[in-house]
């Protein structure tokens, strides 16, 4: 395998694991966000528009994280 | 035929003819027509992936001071100009009793401010108007770059390494380049695309310099509120505690315009590499709901580095030892 051949494979793996392992995280944390929402919800459905805006605020946050991870991948791969 | 779209429609539509949501046969036959349409376009006329660059392309160069305008500086313009001539449309007779434009920007704003009011309390009536100005112009700015033609035509650059072949086709006298699908081998000269307009949060540069705004107008306000026992939070000699966390806040500041320019950069910019992607992949039809998820994504985005900004503010002014204001 030639140098460059070496480079690309790490690129690209370097890229796939970034991502995919960057996004379990967030992933479960933004489960774990919408299930306590529907809970509280479901206890006080006055407070839905609340509740909604809190959850949606909240999950921004978490999301945020697994961009991190999207653009170091993309740095990765394309940089 | 008929037999066939009414055996398909008839759960849908029920007895009294087509339930609200549901497609008439008719609809469903131009539904079809389009997509083989559409379908026999993608192969005729091929999208190509495009080279994706994180910095943005210098556009033009001026002459004096050696300046290269960037794409990403144009389309931050051009948000500029709509947003200036918008204002000055809006605000040319104003109105007591306000009327059409006045009144759908009256209510735009009345809900932001009842928004920052609902979060910051009386304070966030003095916050508004940064924290309106970056919502706006991120919501103009994320929305303009999902428009077409942003990313897409632009001046046709050598490209490095790779690239594609470039096919010239004349068109009312104007020599217009498209790039084609195939790629230059070693001995051909690869070209690429530097795109006229792009989204203008692509950059780094413009998260990054909102974050410091905000990020510096946040300090400035709790001095404002507190005076100089604002730093008190930073450098402390009271106990052993203060001492240890006055340096964590502060890296936590450095934190915040870090997430804050990496958030919002991220965000858009793999929304704008998820198009292209979609586009060479499944051209003319998969991009489709993607652009719907973009605007909700650059509305997100906007709304969350606005209230982030709002919250970070009012909690600078309330200090040590108060608690947040009930709604």
């Amino acid at each position: 395998m030639a140098a460059g051949d070496l480079i690309e494979f790490g690129k690209l793996l370097g890229a796939g694991l970034a991502m995919g392992l960057g996004a379990i995280g967030p992933g479960i944390g933004i489960g774990l966000l919408g299930a306590g929402a529907m809970q509280a919800i479901g206890r006080n459905p006055e407070a839905t528009a609340q509740i909604q805006i809190n959850m949606m605020l909240g999950i921004v946050f978490a999301e945020a994280v697994a961009i991190y991870a999207l653009v170091a991948a993309l740095i990765i791969k394309f940089v | 035929m008929d037999e066939l779209m009414s055996d398909v429609m008839e759960p849908v539509m029920g007895e009294e003819g087509c339930l609200p949501g549901c497609m008439t046969g008719k609809g469903c036959l131009i539904y079809v027509v389009v997509v083989a349409v559409v379908a026999v376009l993608a192969t005729k006329l091929p999208v190509v992936l495009p080279e994706i660059s994180i910095p943005a392309e210098p556009i033009l160069t001026l002459p004096v001071v050696g300046f290269a305008v960037t794409n990403t500086l144009l389309a931050t313009w051009l948000t500029m100009l709509l947003l200036i001539v918008g204002s000055i449309l809006v605000t040319r007779n104003l109105n007591m009793v306000p009327g059409g434009l006045q009144n759908l920007v009256e209510w735009g704003l009345g809900v932001l401010l009842g928004l920052a009011e609902s979060v910051a309390g009386e304070r966030g009536r003095k916050f508004f108007p940064l924290v309106a100005t970056i919502f706006i112009f991120l919501l103009v700015s994320n929305w303009m770059g999902i428009l077409p033609g942003f990313a897409s035509v632009g001046l046709i650059h050598e490209a490095h390494g790779g690239g594609h072949q470039v096919q010239q086709v004349s068109a009312l006298g104007v020599n217009i380049n498209l790039l084609q699908a195939e790629e230059a081998g070693e001995h051909g000269t690869g070209y690429t695309v530097f795109s006229f307009l792009r989204s203008a949060a692509t950059d780094l540069n413009t998260p990054l310099a909102l974050a410091l705004v905000s990020v510096f107008m946040t300090q400035v306000v709790g001095v404002q509120a507190q005076g100089l026992r604002y730093f008190s939070k930073f450098i402390s000699f009271k106990d052993v505690l203060g001492l240890i966390v006055g340096p964590l806040e502060a890296v936590s500041e450095l934190g915040k315009i870090i997430s804050f320019t990496f958030r919002l950069f991220g965000n858009i910019f793999a929304g704008e590499v998820l198009l292209a992607v979609l586009a060479f992949i499944i051209p003319y039809l998969v991009s489709v709901p993607f652009m719907g998820l973009e605007l909700f994504v650059g509305l997100m985005q906007a709304f969350v580095f606005a209230m982030l900004t709002l919250v970070f503010m009012s909690m600078a002014t309330m200090g040590h030892g108060s608690e947040g204001e009930e709604h």
